[in-house]
């Protein structure tokens, strides 16, 4: 009975699966189904761009600062201050900067997308897509996650940029730090390669969260709920999978590149 | 939602994104975009922990090339590899030499050129060197010839 239930459960997360898989890679291929390709490039970099910057800096800036406060707590107990820019620069592009804008970006924007094509779902403007012979997932998902592919990397930089900038702020002028000696350590440290895997992870970050969050609203009545309690399921199985996802991607990137 | 204001507005966030990404990648992460012209040379240490790849190389201690592979040779010596700017030429009895940035800082080859008229060719080896330092057999020697000095001594009572 137990065992039966288990791999019911277990065949029926393999389809979710595999029907997120084909969700993407049709959403893609048919991105330009249904037209004025450019008009809805232009709004899903609105959507999941421009919308984001105000909470990317504010974020960013917050991480920068605590970043340079405890690095210089940290540095200062074993006389290393001058490898702050480096604890810093390093710590935001390989790790903080990728996963903490991925994060907002699917809080902000993710979860504003499930929404939407849930509430398309359930009030049956999907099967009106479909009925005019549209790809939905194309016209609905694909420019979303196309533009991701910009929007995460160019987000990142900016989160990048504001952190180490915040982290000059709380370790060079509230705290005793030598300014050129931080800036120094900062170009020094980064690496072409450290540049690559952050952009790559922002990039893989923005494909995973927008394909889930779409794929979790574009699914909606297939929840288990019916009409508004289904589109608060899926916004909280789209935010709710796509953090974890990203860390998963993160570990596997981070291990893989290293 | 379809207004020249969003247009604009998106524009802005396609020219700030890609200054952003430009910015970081070229000024923060110094990456070229226009490929330096260089070479190769190798160089046999008989022990070059520390290195790795990507490790500097440096004359005089400005930084003019990389460390691109390590291989052990035959004879059990650690072969370098090491790409170099073109502009750059080194006389053929140049010596190579393995040290770090102080006690926690990475390890980087420092090459002092020689004296001699003509110059190492690209692929050619480096034999005169320097191996790294290994800081603890060094200090454990110290510890080691200490505790014993200490022993000679009579013990009074």
């Amino acid at each position: 009975m137990f065992a039966e239930r288990v791999g019911h459960l277990a065949l029926q997360q393999l389809d979710a699966a595999g029907r997120w898989a084909l969700f993407g890679t049709r959403a893609i291929r048919h991105v330009g189904a249904g037209g004025a390709l450019g008009a809805r490039l232009a709004r899903a970099i609105f959507e999941l761009g421009v919308r984001c910057v105000p909470v990317i800096v504010i974020v960013s800036a917050f991480a920068g600062l605590v970043l340079g406060l405890q690095g210089h707590y940290v540095l200062s107990r074993f006389g290393a201050s001058g490898m702050l820019g480096t604890l810093v620069s390093l710590s935001l592009c390989r790790e903080l900067g990728p996963v903490l804008a991925a994060l907002m970006i699917a809080g902000q924007a993710g979860t504003a997308l499930a929404a939407e094509l849930g509430i398309q779902r359930s009030t049956e403007q999907i099967d009106a897509i479909e009925l005019l012979d549209v790809c939905p997932e194309g016209f609905l998902a694909g420019a979303r996650m196309l533009s991701s592919l910009f929007v995460f990397p160019a987000l990142t930089s900016l989160f990048v940029i504001v952190g180490i900038a915040g982290g000059w702020l709380s370790g060079c002028v509230l705290m005793p730090q030598d300014p050129d000696a931080y800036w120094s350590a900062v170009h020094s440290a980064i690496k072409g390669r450290d540049v690559f895997e952050c952009l790559l992870k922002a990039g893989v970050f923005g494909l995973l969260t927008t394909a889930l969050c779409a794929y979790q609203g574009f699914y909606a009545h297939r929840s288990g709920e019916v009409g508004a309690r289904a589109v608060g399921v899926a916004t909280v199985r789209g935010i709710v999978l796509s953090s974890i996802a990203i860390l998963v991607a993160d570990y596997l990137i981070t291990a893989i590149l290293l | 939602m379809k207004s020249p204001q969003l247009e604009r507005i998106v524009g802005l966030f396609l020219l700030g994104g890609m200054l952003s990404i430009g910015y970081f990648a070229l000024k923060m992460g110094s990456v070229n975009l226009v490929a330096v012209e260089t070479y190769t040379l190798e160089a046999r240490f008989s022990n070059a922990s520390g290195l790795i790849d990507g490790s500097q190389v440096a004359v005089a201690g400005v930084p003019i090339g990389s460390v691109t592979g390590m291989k052990l040779a035959k004879d059990f010596s650690a072969v370098v590899q090491m790409r170099l700017q073109k502009e750059f030429h080194l006389p053929s009895d140049s010596t190579a030499s393995i040290r770090g940035h102080g006690l926690l800082g990475d390890k980087y080859v420092s090459i002092t050129p020689g004296a001699a008229d003509d110059f190492l060719s690209n692929g050619s080896r480096i034999t005169d060197t320097e191996s790294s330092v290994d800081l603890e057999s060094l200090l454990s020697r110290f510890a080691f010839g200490s505790v014993q000095s200490d022993k000679k001594q009579p013990v009074k009572e």
